[in-house]
């Protein structure tokens, strides 16, 4: 038996993802990772969604 | 090629790598362009070496003699100058944080806002002294890891390296930036543009991978930088677009915005947590790395950021402009 993909939910952002892996996005696109793993974004604040961003840092006003 | 000489210590050092006797060396500014080009040279042993140079030289007694003393100055420097500590999460915790707003001072935020093509040339042949050997010096600590901090670790360096397809390589993504804003990509070649407050940041690197008892600190200098790029390199893309610079130029930092979203969990989850459960004594070398290379990379970036307030250029002397990539910046927005 092939082994699982783990999937890693953390807590305060994305979902990482081991392997190449093809997002399928409600309207039919598609989108390619090749990284070894990959940040697939859960809070929906990346520019780039479905991949993280880092976007879902804490921000703090300065000045 | 090897630099030109900044002072009597680089002088001897210069010296040896061309045969000659290396005798004792004087006290020099830890900080200082004169220690900082001389250790990096001695470093540049272990990594690519100089044409014409006896790679044997790499342990040669003589230059290693002068290399730790030069290494114990400037160890005991950045010792005096950083703040000791040891809770690695409130560290994390606080890099994670990112500040915003108009009045933030920051060399990326800078060039996002206003830097000139001729300001973002300055930044990209600073950072070129370390990204045309991106990751290799963090490759130094993998042996002295062991278990799953070795394994994660690894999984990011194989990342800076393009996961097998040398055409991915981040150094290389780095040098075809370089090419498009028409600078020299020869490995070695901005090395006498750049002052010691650039060769410092990459000197720590060298400092902490080849010395297996700062493996902590090695650590913690590859999470910070890790942990805090991925902001900086999307301002670094949006300046990019603003000055119309063309694809290679934004790709570097283009993928950096994506692989270090990545690879700041990677460092958190696969690097940090195991390394810190295996060894915990390390929690204070850990915390001594992610802040010795915080405290010089603001002096590197009060440098920036200074001279262009004055007016002036960065770089200690400008580098030829080689000829232009196929697309041409578009100059200022």
């Amino acid at each position: 038996m092939a082994e699982p993909t783990r999937i890693t939910l953390t807590e305060e952002g994305p979902a990482l993802v081991s392997g190449p892996v093809e997002l399928e996005l409600p309207d039919g696109t598609r989108v390619r990772s090749d990284r070894a793993v990959t940040a697939v974004c859960h809070c929906r604040r990346s520019k780039r969604y479905p991949i993280c961003d880092a976007s879902h840092r804490r921000k703090e006003r300065q000045g | 090629m090897i630099p030109t000489l900044r002072g009597p210590v680089s002088d001897a050092v210069l010296g040896r790598l061309r045969g000659g006797t290396l005798g004792e060396i004087p006290v020099a500014d830890p900080y200082g362009d004169d220690l900082q080009l001389a250790l990096y040279c001695c470093y540049e042993l272990h990594y690519r070496g100089y044409p014409g140079v006896d790679p044997e030289l790499e342990w040669d007694p003589d230059l290693l003699r002068v290399r730790r003393s030069l290494e114990q100055a400037f160890l005991a420097r950045l010792r005096a100058d950083v703040e000791p500590g040891a809770d690695v999460a409130a560290e994390v915790d606080a890099l994670l944080v990112e500040p915003v707003g108009p009045q933030v001072r920051g060399v990326s935020h800078h060039l996002q806002r206003c830097g000139t093509l001729e300001q973002l040339r300055e930044y990209v042949t600073h950072r070129s002294v370390y990204h045309l050997k991106e990751a290799d010096p963090q490759a130094w600590v993998i042996p002295r890891l062991s278990g799953a901090a070795k394994a994660g670790l690894v999984t990011v360096e194989h990342d800076e390296y393009g996961s097998g397809r040398p055409e991915r390589m981040h150094s290389r993504l780095f040098a075809e930036m370089m090419a498009e804003l028409g600078l020299s990509t020869q490995y070695g070649a901005l090395v006498d543009s750049v002052p010691a407050e650039t060769l410092a940041e990459v000197n720590l690197m060298s400092l902490c991978g080849l010395h297996r008892s700062l493996r902590g600190a090695s650590v913690g200098q590859f999470a910070m930088v890790e942990l805090t790029s991925s902001p900086g390199s999307e301002r670094l893309v949006r300046a990019m677009r603003r000055l119309g610079c063309g694809p290679a130029a934004i790709r570097f930092y283009d993928e950096h915005v994506e692989a270090d979203a990545v690879h700041e969990q990677v460092v958190r989850r696969g690097v940090l947590d195991p390394l810190l459960a295996e060894e915990p004594e390390l929690a204070a070398d850990v915390v001594f790395g992610i802040r010795a290379s915080l405290h010089l990379g603001e002096r590197l970036g009060e440098r920036l950021l200074g001279a262009w307030e004055r007016g002036e250029s960065s770089l200690r002397q400008a580098p030829e402009s080689v000829e232009r990539g196929p697309v041409e910046c578009g100059g200022e927005a």
